[in-house]
């Protein structure tokens, strides 16, 4: 900023102005980090990511995903479970072995631990049960948005 | 907004908003976590832990709201140099921190029967804890800057950098997978059943409220600080004069 530039502005709006060049170095900062950060920041891999970049087979990664319907299977040891992730485009048939959290069901989201078997079965040692953002009481679930007001309607009347 | 710039004039606000504030937060508060508690049915996975979110919500909002007044303080005590900007920042920190605080313990408690542990190094949770330890930070700064009588500048520096970390917060679920789940309330919708949503945005409102009554009450507090402190000073020099002239005594 140049000397004539600058003459002319209060120091109240000099300060202002510095401030918010300031300020916006910051928040590009922030974004640039943020955006250097999209795939280290991640808690899960998807089940396409874990897929196309195969990580090394005695690596511990989580594997995040939907729960596929119907299919959760109990072997016959009756404490190891098989199912399958899936993210929409890949899924990735995983076993374990262990009390699943009470979250855990089909359809739902999941985040599992462990490592990727060489015969493409993921093999998880923790189970984590991840929550979509739908907060609904059991009477009203599976209705559309029109049934649930008239349910509460009939309710009211 | 200069026109209460005079602490005078703010305190005579300040001392009529402050009780009205703080009753009303509680009574708004309790009603609000009675209705939502006593009248909401089990979420259909959650079962019943899903009343933990009428203190978990509110807490998260509380906390990164507090942090976007004090960056927003800090930006008019640099810029416009307003008496009353540092004063105000610091009040708000210490109710910032403790709902900070509230929203990591309460969504750790809730952490365990839903996901299946007390926390992950998500994100999420990452950055709110960031955000906790900001706070600790800003309060132990803005009282060894006060202790000391140096300016309050550095710590509003610190409050426009420490912001960088409140639309990190917010955007954590959305730019990077991570346990929590995404946001239910965006602008102008709502993931959340009724059932559940208006009690929850009664609690917002109680806890906005009492957040409203401490950050005054405090405000009060550090200017009669201020006051007695500069009162005592004043007395110091008068007893020092007096003993450099005994004879005008």
């Amino acid at each position: 900023m140049t000397d004539s530039a600058t003459k002319g502005l209060k120091p109240k709006h000099q300060r202002l102005v510095l401030l918010s060049l300031a300020l916006v170095a910051l928040i590009g900062a922030g974004l640039l980090a943020a955006w250097a950060l999209r795939n280290q920041a991640s808690y899960f891999y998807l089940p396409s990511e874990i897929i196309s970049e195969a990580p090394a087979p005695d690596q511990g990664v989580r594997l995040g995903g939907m729960v596929e319907m119907g299919s959760i299977a109990e072997q016959p040891d009756g404490t190891t479970i098989r199912f399958i992730v899936e993210d929409g485009t890949a899924e990735v048939p995983v076993s374990f072995t262990g009390i699943a959290p009470a979250l855990f069901v089909e359809g739902s989201g999941v985040v599992a631990e462990g490592k990727m078997g060489a015969d493409g079965v993921f093999v998880a040692d923790n189970l984590l049960a991840k929550h979509d953002e739908n907060y609904m009481p059991k009477e009203l679930e599976g209705m559309t948005r029109e049934q649930v007001r008239q349910q509460v309607k009939a309710t009211l009347e | 907004m200069h026109g209460y710039a005079n602490p005078a004039r703010f305190l005579k606000i300040a001392r009529w908003f402050t009780m009205p504030l703080l009753v009303g937060g509680l009574i708004v508060t309790a009603a609000a976590l009675i209705w939502g508690w006593m009248s909401s049915p089990p979420d259909r996975l959650m079962g019943d832990s899903v009343k933990i979110l009428f203190v978990h919500l509110p807490a998260a909002w509380l906390g990164m709201g507090g942090w976007t007044a004090i960056a927003i303080a800090s930006l008019v005590e640099l810029v416009w140099r307003h008496p009353l900007a540092a004063i105000s920042a610091r009040a708000v920190a210490v109710p910032g921190a403790v709902f900070a605080f509230l929203c990591l313990a309460s969504g750790s408690i809730w952490g365990r029967p839903t996901w299946g542990t007390w926390w992950v190094w998500d994100g999420r949770l990452t950055s709110m804890l960031v955000l906790l330890f900001l706070y600790l930070g800003y309060i132990a700064l803005t009282n060894a800057l006060a202790r000391e009588g140096s300016s309050s500048r550095i710590a509003a520096i610190f409050g426009l950098v420490g912001a960088i970390n409140v639309p990190i917060i917010n955007r954590s679920v959305v730019w990077w997978n991570s346990l929590h789940q995404p946001p239910s309330i965006t602008m102008g919708n709502s993931a959340i059943d009724p059932v559940y949503l208006y009690p929850l945005l009664a609690c917002v409102l109680g806890f906005s409220l009492l957040f409203g009554g401490v950050v005054f009450a405090r405000m009060r507090a550090i200017l009669a600080d201020a006051q007695a402190e500069a009162r005592l000073r004043r007395k110091a020099q008068k007893a020092e004069l007096a003993q450099a002239t005994p004879g005008d005594a």
